[in-house]
């Protein structure tokens, strides 16, 4: 009781010191809002994700904002086709900035088994991808991972800089890694 | 059971075979191109009283697609029909709401013809989704895969990209 004391009364032992820009960016990425983009069946290995066996929540990204003027991530899994793009385009310009984007899955990624007059062959055609998954759908270890890759992108921003010229994915002293891909069938899977 | 109706008796059978067969499940377009006449539209019926199901094919010309609507009959037939419509062109008269169901409003092809290339034609999108780019023809890198259906294992048989037709051709020799 008495050592506690002591660490209350000595004020340099409370103060962490440390960059605006990192402050910035350790909380951004520890509180992730995923816009849930579920277009197709990778839109149900999502859920397992939010459930409770894989538990996006121990990474700040519980709170699947069914608002895109809440969320920070636009997750697109699934299928998009081409009738929906328009729409998966407009719900990506109503997020704020700053915001990432996962294309999860085969489809989303690439058009996946699709290829055919209906589908767009990957969402990186309209949308900045930041992360891309591989797996039809991908084990929601991956998906995990995926954000993971995320979180160490935000990590790397200078947070300040974005927020004055308004691009969210500014380059730092450690260059922004350029998009990540990541396999999607896990061990648990073969 | 098949049956073939004539085109401008359509309605007036099915006005007659609804008190047997309650439910309409089904309308399929079929495009049997180098045929004539081209196109065919399949109806499955199905009756609750005899467990039975009752299929009936309606010969449709190319230079003539136009057939009674039967919304007045099923009411079922409205969205199938628009799906017949958006996928061969094939009208139907007195539809209640005759407009694509699949693809968007103003998509200028009917993407189930056998002359419509599965990649599909470039083509603009609505004007919702104008940022979005346009609609491109897919890259088929060799494909469509088929699964093929004979005896080696699942292995071998899974449909796989080659990334030229050279080597496409040397697996399948193999
Ligand atoms: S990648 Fe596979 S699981 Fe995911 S949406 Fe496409 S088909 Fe479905």
């Amino acid at each position: 009781m008495g050592a506690k004391k002591e660490i209350m009364n000595a004020p340099s032992q409370d103060v962490i010191v440390t960059r605006v820009d990192a402050a910035i960016s350790w909380m951004r990425k520890n509180s992730v809002w995923p816009m849930p983009m579920g277009l197709a069946c990778c839109g149900i290995e999502l859920m397992a994700v939010g459930a409770s066996r894989f538990d996006i929540a121990r990474f700040g990204s519980e709170v699947m904002r069914f608002s895109p003027r809440q969320s920070d991530l636009m997750i697109v899994a699934g299928t998009c086709v081409y009738k929906m793009a328009g729409v998966v385009k407009r719900v990506w310009d109503q997020m704020p900035n700053p915001k990432w984007c996962m294309a999860m899955g085969a489809c989303a990624s690439t058009g996946g088994m699709y290829r055919s007059y209906a589908t767009v062959q990957g969402v990186d055609r309209f949308l900045p991808v930041d992360v891309y998954i591989s797996g039809c759908p991908p084990r929601p270890e991956a998906v995990l991972e995926g954000l993971m890759a995320i979180q160490r992108k935000i990590a790397n921003e200078q947070a300040l800089h974005a927020m004055k010229t308004g691009i969210a994915s500014a380059p730092t002293h450690q260059p922004v890694t350029g998009p990540v891909i990541v396999r999607g069938d896990y061990a648990t899977r073969r | 059971m098949q049956r073939v109706v004539e085109r401008d008796k359509l309605l007036e059978t099915c006005r007659q075979l609804k008190a047997d067969y309650e439910m309409l499940t089904d309308i399929a377009g079929v495009d049997n191109f180098g045929e004539d006449p081209r196109y065919e539209v399949v109806y499955h019926l199905y009756s609750f009283q005899k467990h039975e199901y009752l299929r009936l094919k309606v010969k449709v010309p190319e230079d003539d697609m136009i057939m009674d609507s039967l919304v007045s009959v099923w009411k079922t037939a409205d969205w199938h029909e628009r799906e017949v419509f958006d996928m061969f062109g094939i009208r139907f008269r007195n539809h209640p709401n005759l407009k694509r169901i699949l693809m968007w409003d103003g998509y200028p092809y009917y993407p189930l013809r056998k002359d419509f290339p599965l990649a599909g034609i470039q083509t603009e999108l609505p004007e919702y989704a104008e940022d979005a780019g346009k609609a491109e023809a897919a890259n088929m890198l060799g494909g469509p895969f088929f699964g093929g259906t004979g005896t080696t294992s699942s292995r071998e048989r899974e449909p796989r990209q080659y990334d030229t037709p050279a080597e496409q051709q040397e697996k399948l020799k193999s």
